[in-house]
């Protein structure tokens, strides 16, 4: 397994180079202008001028190695002087961001802190709720709990947060007036009552996110229990004598992980992407609306890197998914 | 009802105005929300209205235009003039004399030296700055003094106010950015986050494309103000979201540019907390139309160029059959409301130079058929579209995306079928249809429909650079990357020659009339049918007094007058 | 072990009651017979039946143009109808018997736009996740199963997972609009477009999940025992490995059409998807947002069909799912 690990790692480099370059391919093809959001009053000659500013009229290879140059040079010398003060990075020109004129990764580490509160905390709470009521469903099959699940699930799916998210502000903050309908990113969380603010600020968004995401994990959950709860070796094992609880929540779930293992793996990179469309209706102003609002301004530097670090998480949690199924099944072989 | 809460009102500002301006910082912490986030706060460097407007609360101009349009003095002692010898005979120069005193606010003095540094900055040849256009003419600032700022132009410039006048030009400490010029503009982060400037606020956290947190400037000139001790300026999410923060929960105290339907503004309205304002600048919302063929089956190149002239919409019976069918007063009641006005002009305000040639506040659907008709547009084949000589109305009507749009575009859509238009709707991302990537078929100045609609307006109160988008010459087209600013494809030797007038007119009077009848000739001879006079349309909450909503500057221009009225 | 193959002609051994009492049937008569028995499974055929033909029959019998509006003096009068039901509570509701289902801010009939809305929602629901579903099976199994594709297919995923949506719209609009309204016509080439574009892009879960279990399967001796009697890989994995991964698939299935019908809002919101004046369920509930606490039947209408589209696929699948597992069969 460790050979495997340290092959795919390796591998990993080249993909990621690939990766990026389709990305920056793509984002070039892409039809879109930094100016689109400047005034029409403002001429198109000093339109024109802004452009050559930002460097748009170099040739695409030599912007692509600049980002390059940049991410995988510049930005790491710049963490090295950051942890160590040292001044490796001073004079050199980091990725710049096109709207805000700053270095993209400032604005990514400005950026983590409300994204991890509000997606991460979603998540958390919606694997912890799903869990449970996946297995429970299952074991117990068209039971009206399950029923329940069932509707209460797929009706969270279908419905998109761009509707849930409002219907939760009209209802909880115009209506009742219990919690604020904008996240407020300056709060500190110093003492017991500005936890209490920041949980209050916190509840709405992640209720809208955490539906979704107990939505699809319970239902991928309890499949795979149903999957399994009819195998030889549950009959097995129940014949054995060992206690139900042993025989479903060890025996049956741990065989049964496998699908949810990979969905979990494949939404973990996402709480880095955020959630667009929520933290746009909360006013989260996250990754996810850092993200949507670099690529409204076409603000190319900032896109790239932005998706760059999230196809890194990605291929590294795919990475964690696979030797993840080796330990569940040690059937599995990858050499 | 209403009345009484009127007259409530009005009492509780004369009760509370005065003692709520006793001083500065005693009113505690005012929010504002615009749902575009800015950016950055050197307004050079982006021009973004978000990003102008909230670095206007920390950075001024010399001159600023008040919410009538006219010039008043800023950091300055008089607007000069001509009368006042501030503007040379010849029309080549203007003196600024600045008021003594200022100092920004890091405590140094606000000096001529600062006024220049500002042209010579913005008109770096690599800086790329924004506001360029706005020292068009400018060959030399000069600073015979501290306190005196010479203007010159390269030649007579009848309407010397562009440079350090307004929101969009205001004034940058030198010695902050001595080391910013040119190409290293952009690596200044510091500096473009927290800029030092003279206005009522200084920046004490941007977090950008988020949040500002400002606190009152201690080197303010009135001693007095600004009443707030702190802001907090937030950004992102949507229209409605703003204006519900505003009147709905009360959150927050002003939401900029609420471009909502009016039953939806007045249904936030009935919560209670907080009311809109709406202001009416040149902004024109207006269907183009496209002089030039836009068939797809031209080659790549010559489509929606000279070459190839529309094969339909250049006949006025067309175009003003078109013009007739429209409902304007519907379309503003539908999309506006309070913030909109039927207007038939390009140019519909200053008053001084909206011209009342035209009336246009009549549905005449008959009337537009019967002038179909006699101009031989006949539906010969019964198919409810008109042809003439094989050539059948058919038009592709595009946009961007945006709610109110997209319902003008099924009202007109409908309103054409009925006098035999067949019409097709086309939205696009607003970031793709205003981006001038000349790859992407679906910009605005490409232009590869028939018709198309949007909004647009010019700074200040001098229609000069507007009325100029107009003339030969300056169609998008392959050879300038389709840049360029007259839309509709627009010529006309006579409207051209008029315009070299305007140019070298001096007379207010005489300015605007050739303004006006600019404006009729572009409008008679169809290169637009002008649909709605829109204003800007802002909340401010009930407990925020001062607010003076100016659409002839930034929006936010008198923020150091902003009080809390207490007990409301 | 036994081999959990439901293409076995006899019934599985491990089923006490299945000493066979009636003549042998083919699979499929087993399987329909099972599903028939099915309540949820049913139900969810029968909503299901239900919604599609209403929205295929539905407009030719409610004949209202969905893209007209009123003229006139009547535009006044008829935009904002509420639903006649709102009269039990409101009696001074505006309500109009010829608009059951109220109109829009237009005027324009909503039982009308909902009707043709569903057309064009459900057609692209499917068609996008029968897509995407195909898509992410396919390379999920051979990946699962061949190990020398299983790297570079699996690096394809990471790829797919990373490109971002928006601009990959923009680059295919771009590419392709023109041609494909050019030969299938404006709506038809918008349709093959979008379909195209969510099928393409939701497929990747799909692939992990399957390969995942697929890693899994391929080592059970079931499949051992299939190889040793020399099975073509291409049977195998279709009469083997297929069926066994079937629930995670079904489960992808259900969330995949609620995906794509709200996708293709996002889509035509912004500009990319069908003209704006034609209706449908996404594009019908994202338009309403706004005007929730007034209208709320506008938000309310679009929002329940969608629900009950996906819940009534859901418990067809659960029943199809349950019908075709040889060890339930039959109890």
């Amino acid at each position: 397994m460790l050979t495997f690990t340290i092959r795919r790692l390796v591998l990993a480099v080249p993909t990621l180079l690939f990766i990026s370059l389709v990305i920056f391919l793509l984002l070039e093809l892409a039809p879109g202008d930094p100016m689109a959001q400047v005034p029409l009053t403002v001429p198109p000659e000093v339109k024109e001028k802004m452009r050559e500013a930002l460097g748009l009229g170099q040739p695409w290879p030599i912007r692509y190695w600049k980002w390059l140059v940049q991410f995988f040079w510049i930005e790491p010398q710049v963490l090295i002087d950051w942890m160590f003060g040292t001044t490796f990075s001073a004079n050199d020109l980091r990725v710049i961001s096109w709207q805000t004129r700053s270095p993209v990764m400032d604005i990514v580490i400005q950026r983590m802190p409300q994204t991890l509160w509000v997606v991460g905390t979603a998540y958390l709470v919606g694997i912890l709720i799903a869990l449970p009521i996946g297995i429970y469903s299952a074991y117990r099959q068209y039971s009206w709990f399950d029923n329940a699940g069932t509707f209460v699930t797929m009706v969270g799916f279908s419905v998109p947060p761009f509707f849930s998210g409002v219907l939760v502000i009209v209802i909880f903050s115009v209506q009742l007036g219990w919690f604020p309908s904008i996240y407020d990113t300056t709060h500190r969380v110093t003492d017991w009552d500005s936890f209490v603010v920041q949980l209050q600020q916190m509840i709405m968004p992640v209720m809208v996110l955490a539906l979704q995401i107990t939505s699809q994990m319970s239902r991928f959950m309890r499949a795979s229990m149903l999957d399994n709860l009819n195998q030889d070796y549950v009959r097995t094992a129940r014949a054995k004598g060992l206690r139900e609880r042993t025989v479903v929540l060890v025996h049956v779930l741990r065989n049964s992980m496998i699908p949810v293992i990979t969905v979990i793996a494949i939404g973990i990179p996402s709480i880095f992407g955020g959630a667009i469309i929520t933290e746009q209706v909360f006013k989260v102003n996250g990754i996810g609306q850092l993200l949507i609002t670099a690529i409204e301004a076409n603000d190319l530097p900032m896109v790239q890197t932005l998706t760059f670090i999230f196809a890194v998480l990605i291929v590294l949690f795919n990475l964690i998914a696979d030797v993840l199924y080796g330990i569940l099944d040690p059937r599995i072989r990858y050499d | 009802m209403k009345l009484r809460t009127l007259l409530m009102g009005a009492i509780a500002m004369t009760a509370l105005a005065p003692a709520a301006m006793a001083e500065r910082g005693s009113d505690g912490n005012v929010s504002i929300i615009y749902w575009q986030a800015p950016s950055i706060l050197n307004p050079f460097l982006s021009g973004g209205t978000k990003d102008v407007e909230s670095s206007s609360l920390i950075l001024e101009p010399l001159a600023r235009y008040n919410p009538q349009g006219e010039l008043i003095p800023w950091l300055v002692d008089e607007i000069p003039t001509v009368a006042n010898g501030g503007v040379s005979a010849d029309l080549t120069s203007i003196t600024w004399k600045i008021t003594p005193g200022i100092l920004w606010s890091d405590g140094t003095p606000f000096t001529s030296a600062d006024v220049k540094f500002t042209w010579e900055y913005c008109t770096h040849p690599e800086g790329g700055c924004a506001q360029l256009s706005k020292f068009d003419g400018v060959s030399a600032v000069e600073t015979p003094d501290d306190l005196t700022v010479v203007v010159k132009f390269d030649q007579p410039k009848p309407f010397p106010y562009g440079p350090f006048v307004g929101g969009e030009s205001p004034i940058i400490q030198a010695a902050q950015f001595a080391d910013c010029m040119g190409a290293r503009a952009p690596e200044c982060t510091e500096q473009n986050f927290n800029p030092i400037g003279t206005g009522a606020f200084k920046v004490v956290e941007f977090k950008p494309n988020d949040v500002i947190t400002l606190e009152a400037n201690p080197n303010y000139r009135d001693p007095a103000k600004p009443a707030f001790a702190t802001m907090t300026f937030k950004g992102g999410g949507d229209a409605t979201a703003a204006g519900r923060a505003v009147m709905e929960t009360g959150e927050f105290d002003y939401a900029w540019n609420l471009q909502l339907a009016p039953d939806v503004i007045a249904q936030m309205q009935a919560g209670g907390k907080g009311t809109p304002i709406a202001g009416f600048g040149p902004l024109v919302e207006r269907i183009h139309l496209n002089w030039t063929n836009p068939s797809p089956s031209l080659p790549e190149g010559e489509r929606s160029t000279e070459k190839h002239p529309h094969p339909f919409l250049r006949d006025p019976a067309v175009y003003k059959a078109m013009s007739m069918a429209i409902d304007r007063p519907l379309l503003v009641e539908i999309g506006y409301g309070q913030a909109g006005r039927v207007t038939c002009n390009l140019v519909p305000a200053p008053e001084a130079i909206n011209s009342d040639t035209f009336t246009c506040d009549q549905q005449d659907i008959e009337g537009a058929k019967a002038m179909l008709e006699a101009a031989g547009w006949v539906d010969s084949n019964g198919d409810g579209v008109r042809e003439k000589d094989g050539v059948e109305l058919k038009v592709l009507y595009q946009t961007s995306t945006n709610a109110v749009r997209q319902d003008f575009q099924a009202l007109i859509k409908q309103w054409w079928e009925e006098i035999g238009i067949q019409t097709e709707l086309r939205n696009v991302n607003a970031s793709v249809f205003f981006g001038g990537d000349p790859g992407s078929p679906d910009t605005f100045q490409k232009f590869y429909a028939d018709v198309q609609m949007y909004a647009n307006t010019f700074n200040g109160t001098d229609a000069q650079a507007y009325m100029g988008d107009q003339v030969c010459g300056t169609a998008p087209r392959p050879d300038t990357q389709w840049q360029g600013a007259n839309i509709s494809r627009f010529c006309m030797p006579e409207y051209d020659a008029l315009y070299e007038t305007l140019t070298k007119t001096a007379d207010a009077a005489e300015r605007a009339s050739i303004t006006r009848q600019l404006n009729d000739m572009y409008v008679e001879n169809g290169g637009v049918i002008p649909l709605v006079h829109r204003g800007r349309l802002s909340a401010h909450s009930n407990t925020l007094g001062g607010v003076v909503l100016n659409v002839w500057d930034t929006e936010l221009w008198n923020a150091a007058d902003w009080f809390r009225k207490e007990g409301s | 072990m036994t081999e959990p193959v439901p293409a076995t002609p006899v019934p599985p051994k491990g089923v006490v009651e299945a000493i066979p009492t009636r003549p042998p049937r083919s699979q499929w008569a087993e399987v329909w017979q099972q599903l028939k028995s099915h309540k949820g499974a049913m139900t969810g055929a029968f909503l299901f039946v239900f919604i599609i033909l209403a929205v295929m029959v539905g407009p030719l019998i409610w004949r209202v143009d969905p893209q007209f509006l009123p003229q006139g003096r009547d535009f006044i009068n008829l935009r904002d109808t509420r639903p006649i039901y709102t009269a039990l509570w409101d009696s001074g509701a505006k309500v109009n018997w010829n608009h059951p289902l109220g109109t829009d801010n237009l005027g324009r009939d909503t039982l009308a736009r909902l009707l043709s809305g569903g057309r064009v929602s459900i057609a692209v629901g499917l068609t996008a996740m029968v897509l995407s579903i195909f898509l992410g099976t396919l390379i999920g199994v051979v990946a699962g199963y061949f190990k020398r594709l299983d790297g570079p297919l699996m690096r394809l995923t990471d790829l797919f997972f990373a490109l971002p949506l928006l601009p990959l719209i923009l680059v295919a609009a771009l590419l392709f609009r023109e041609s494909l309204s050019a030969s299938f016509g404006p709506e038809g080439g918008v349709f093959i477009l979008i379909v195209a574009l969510i099928g393409v892009t939701s497929w990747m879960q799909t692939a992990r999940i399957v390969r995942g279990d697929v890693l899994a399967l391929k080592e059970r001796e079931f499949i051992l025992a299939a190889r040793s009697v020399g099975t073509s890989p291409f049977k195998l994995m279709v009469r083997h490995l297929l069926p066994n991964v079937l629930s995670p698939i079904m489960v992808s299935a259900t969330l995949g059409i609620a995906t794509a019908i709200i996708t293709e809002s996002a889509l035509s919101f912004l500009g990319f998807g069908f003209p704006p004046d034609f209706p449908t369920w996404g594009r019908l509930l994202n338009d309403s947002v706004d005007r929730m606490v007034l209208y709320p039947e506008r938000v309310l209408w679009p929002g329940i069909l969608i629900s009950l589209t996906v819940l009534s696929v859901n418990y067809l699948g659960d029943g199809l799912r349950d019908a075709l597992d040889p060890r339930i069969r039959g109890r």
